[in-house]
């Protein structure tokens, strides 16, 4: 066995991960945040691994 | 082998590296329309991310063991080249743009030292980190690919315990901010470089032009990853979003946890993936990494290592360590160590000398584990 199936079968999951996560809840490309957040105006809100909860 | 063989041969691979080129354009491309545009660069600067780390072969776990096995810190001093590059535009950048741009900034604490310290043991027993389980799971590295799913899960249990752990104390977030925040943090990193300068064997005291252009560019990607999404870049946040989406499809009840439960994080469970950044950039960084692998010739066809049952076991529970360990150390090698220094986190230090002498224990274990040779 090859490096070959294992980089097919992860790419295959995550491929299918998304897939399956975009049918359930598929985003709205019409309340898309501006295209760079510098200079949006907008407050940051993205989770980010160094933030507790309440932010 | 004629000619004419050789002729079908580069043909073939000519035809498999465009279809390769085509595909990532239209993964980009698809995720902007049906998600949005920003969504869509995210997942364009993931790919970068992959494209250098594997395409560069540059990574922090390695680099650490080559310093604490060979006294070699060649590796280590180009990641600090990288931290200090965004630095420069970052610590700045977040003080005049407040809001619109945030720093990784977190508490120094008791379960995010003790949390760093198995981050950086668990590191050297899978030989990756963040972003090293990713590109290690795309370019075919099974340790990679069976660690990433208890990673994951691991984020995920860290995050549910995360505010209890934090309880056991922590100062306030302490960060440089300004240009003196600037100051001290290039000066820090100088003097860090110094030290492992001084430790290094003779002949290791350069840095490798490879190492030099992948620093420039990680620190481009992570500048990019900062003004585009408005947060630096990060890795264990999406991984254990995965599993809170899972969890939370399979009928499991999320309100039990202060982390998951809370109003802000629940949206995001209930959100599209296509619009989490970390997520974005951790499937770009996978997708990069194969691309590199499938690019390079004979990169997929290598034979799969033949390790005995105890050394699978361990990379299951360091799998799963280096998750829950990094939700309590507020980020791992790239949230916490990367972009925590680089935004002017004092975590980011803390992190750096915890995992590193967890990185020296995680170095002796590996031949224990049966991942090597015993010396």
């Amino acid at each position: 066995m090859t490096r070959q199936i294992i980089a097919n079968s992860g790419l295959a999951v995550l491929l299918i991960l998304i897939v399956a996560d975009y049918i359930g809840n598929p985003p709205n490309p019409y309340q898309q945040p501006a295209i760079v957040a510098l200079g949006s105006g907008a407050t940051s809100s993205g989770g980010f691994c160094g933030a507790l909860p309440d932010r | 082998m004629d000619s004419h063989a050789v002729q079908l041969e580069s043909k073939s691979h000519y035809l498999n590296r465009s279809a390769l080129i085509a595909s990532a354009l239209v993964l980009v491309l698809a995720v902007a329309i049906l998600a949005g545009v920003r969504y869509g660069l995210m997942l364009a600067i993931g790919l970068g991310f992959g494209l250098v780390l594997e395409g560069l072969r540059f990574g922090f776990a390695g680099p650490w063991r080559a310093m604490i096995l060979r006294r070699d810190p060649s590796g280590i001093l180009a990641q600090l080249l990288a931290i200090a590059l965004v630095s420069v535009v970052a610590i700045p950048l977040i003080e005049l743009r407040g809001g619109e741009l945030l720093g990784a900034q977190a508490p120094v604490g008791w379960a995010m030292i003790g949390g760093a310290f198995v981050f950086g043991m668990a590191m050297q027993v899978v030989l990756g980190c963040g972003s090293g389980t990713l590109v290690n799971a795309g370019s075919g590295n099974p340790v990679g690919l069976l660690a990433l799913p208890f990673f994951a899960i691991g984020s995920f249990a860290g995050a549910w315990h995360l505010i209890e752990w934090t309880s056991l104390g922590a100062l306030p977030v302490i960060n440089f901010t300004g240009w003196s925040g600037l100051a001290i943090t290039l000066t820090a990193l100088a003097g860090v470089a110094i030290c492992f300068l001084r430790q290094a064997a003779p002949e290791n005291r350069t840095i490798p032009k490879r190492y030099l252009i992948a620093a420039i560019l990680i620190a481009l990607l992570a500048i990019l990853n900062l003004v585009v999404a408005g947060q630096p870049w990060g890795v264990v946040y999406g991984l254990g979003l995965w599993v809170a989406k899972g969890a939370s499809a399979a009928g499991m009840d999320l309100s039990g946890s202060l982390f998951w439960a809370a109003p802000a994080t629940l949206e995001r469970v209930q959100s599209s993936s296509l619009t989490d950044y970390t997520t974005l950039t951790n499937t770009g960084i996978m997708a990069g990494a194969f691309l590199v692998a499938s690019w390079r010739t004979g990169g997929l066809s290598q034979m799969l290592p033949q390790l005995p049952l105890r050394a699978w076991l361990s990379i299951v529970i360091a799998g799963f360590l280096l998750g829950y360990s990094s939700r309590l150390a507020f980020g791992c090698n790239v949230g916490a160590f990367f972009s925590g220094i680089s935004t002017g986190s004092l975590h980011g230090w803390a992190w750096f000398i915890a995992a590193f002498v967890g990185s020296i224990q995680g170095v002796r274990l590996r031949p224990l584990l049966g991942l090597e040779a015993r010396a």
